[in-house]
């Protein structure tokens, strides 16, 4: 057996000073499910492909008389495969599992956790909360990630445990492949711009739900001298977001509350570079096109819009490969991931004012240290929402 | 315990917001595989407890609690221990996995073939 065919185990994170620090059994318990969750996309997750060839497509044929046309029609006739079903549930397990595991870790020492997050915090202005944003109805229909709480919940007043929640589980979910502080996404913007740019400069970035910072403070570290601010609504990940940058030096990193359908308080044109990283999927219909026109208000002529996220669904892309996309729209409380995934980028960016002929779409593999962790692995055994590849969706916004 | 403190094992397992799907036409069958799944879990932090505990003897002889808390592997001990993980994965899910190759080609039941054998 290769190196590369199993997990860094959970002791190779890196625990920064408001790090959640589990025990032996706690990161055994992530162990458990980082190597569960391998072996039911990679041993086995092909055999919803098989039932799918083998009874489900030959079922709806002999039904229908003709293929399913959408991924939906794929979707009703597997939940009623068995062996789908089955796979399904233990991989809804797993979700459950880690999120119990994560927030057992965080709670038990809150208090501890508390004294350090509020070392980093108190008497800071790069923090600045407002309680007046209130949450989206996006974020509020249902728990994203069966995370209860989502990232507004508080367990007391003051609360960050959705963040350090959040911090803890991503290192196991991702099997290691987003590197030792869950940074790899970060770390390949960071890369991505030293190649396509040298030498470009930002003097100010604007990074929208931004959750716990993990993907912007590799680019507030790149760039010491560019005046970085990170939005969300929600507050508790604020708090943990801020604690942790600061722990980790980005101190020219500013997290604000703000709702990204409304950054008013930012003049027009003031960043150089606008950007989410798998965020656009965590929004509405009528939001998302709203906060893209908003970003382009707030960015610069000759400045760069970024939208990081998993591919989106074209006509080339198999309707079989859509629906096993889709799976953790319907099973793992992302309800707008199928929707989002549909919807046409390009043309909702050429509608805000960023022509086709300035947009580009990349591929970004995360940037990790390949010593210890492994490559992303071959698509056929994806862990389809978890994989550290993605797609960016950009602009250079033209000069006036 | 101060006023503000959180009953961290009740909250733990809070539920999520969001009606969960069903996966089996009886709910009994959804709550038996969240125990089993969880036991299979916790059998296997035993294991890896036990690994530790056994690697530290071998290398000290003589360990505290606090040495099993600490221990974090090195790169062979973690492959061999990653190894040992993926193996009780792939055993406790077998019949899954079964199911899966089941899927390839329709088989005769096993009465029908022993009748065949009997006339020819």
């Amino acid at each position: 057996m290769k190196r590369e065919d199993v997990p860094p185990p959970y002791t190779a994170v890196t625990p920064h000073a408001v790090f959640p620090v589990p025990t032996h059994d706690e990161a055994a318990r992530y162990n458990f499910l980082t190597a569960f969750n391998k072996y039911m996309s990679g041993s086995i997750g092909s055999g919803n492909k098989q039932a799918y060839d083998k009874r489900v497509l030959p079922a709806f044929r002999a039904e229908h008389g003709r293929d399913p046309k959408d991924r939906f029609e794929i979707r009703h006739a597997m939940n009623r495969d068995p062996w789908h079903r089955f796979w399904s549930a233990c991989k809804r397990n797993a979700m459950e599992m880690r999120q119990q595991n994560g927030r057992s870790i965080v709670l038990r020492q809150l208090d501890e956790l508390a004294g350090k997050v509020r070392q980093y915090n108190e008497g800071r202005d790069t923090l600045q909360l407002d309680p007046s944003v209130a949450v989206p109805r996006y974020q509020d229909a249902v728990d994203i990630h069966c995370m209860p709480g989502s990232y507004h919940g508080e367990e007391r007043p003051g609360d960050f445990s959705a963040g350090a929640n959040y911090d803890s589980g991503l290192f196991a979910t991702t099997a290691g492949g987003l590197g030792a502080l869950s940074d790899g996404g970060g770390q390949a913007l960071v890369e991505w711009i030293k190649k396509e740019r040298p030498g470009w400069t930002p003097r100010r970035i604007l990074d929208l739900g931004c959750t716990v910072g993990h993907n912007i403070v590799p680019l507030a570290l790149a760039f010491p001298d560019a005046e970085v601010i990170a939005i969300d609504t929600a507050a508790p990940v604020l708090r943990y977001a801020h604690a942790r940058a600061q722990a980790l030096g980005a101190t020219n990193l500013r997290f604000v509350q703000m709702d990204a359908e409304n950054m008013a308080s930012f003049p027009d044109g003031h960043f150089d570079w606008v950007q989410t990283t798998m965020y656009l999927h965590e929004l509405s219909g009528k939001s998302l096109p709203r906060i893209v026109q908003e970003s382009e208000r707030v960015l610069a002529p000759g400045g760069l819009m970024f939208h990081l996220e998993q591919p989106q669904y074209t006509d080339d892309m198999p309707l079989y490969e859509q629906f096993i996309r889709d799976w953790d729209a319907f099973n793992n409380n992302e309800p707008f991931w199928s929707a989002m995934h549909a919807m046409d980028l390009k043309q909702i960016m050429a509608d805000v004012g960023l022509p086709r002929d300035c947009q580009f779409v990349t591929g970004v593999r995360a940037v990790v240290d390949r010593e210890i962790f492994p490559e992303a692995a071959a698509a056929e055994a994806e862990d389809h929402g978890r994989a550290a590849v993605w797609n960016a969706y950009g602009a250079w916004k033209p000069k006036a | 315990m101060t006023d503000d403190s959180v009953d961290w094992i009740a909250r733990a397992g809070a539920k999520a917001k969001g009606k969960r799907p069903a996966y089996f036409e009886d709910p009994a069958t959804e709550r038996t595989l969240s125990i089993l799944l969880a036991v299979a879990g916790e059998v296997s932090v035993l294991k890896e407890r036990l690994d530790t505990v056994e690697r530290l003897l071998d290398e000290k002889g003589t360990i505290s609690r606090s040495d099993i808390n600490s221990y974090a592997p090195n790169k062979d001990a973690a492959y061999e221990r990653a190894v040992m993980t993926k193996e009780y994965v792939a055993r406790i899910m077998r019949g899954v996995q079964q199911d899966m190759e089941a899927l390839q080609a329709i088989e005769r039941p096993v009465d029908e073939i022993s009748t065949d054998l009997k006339n020819s």
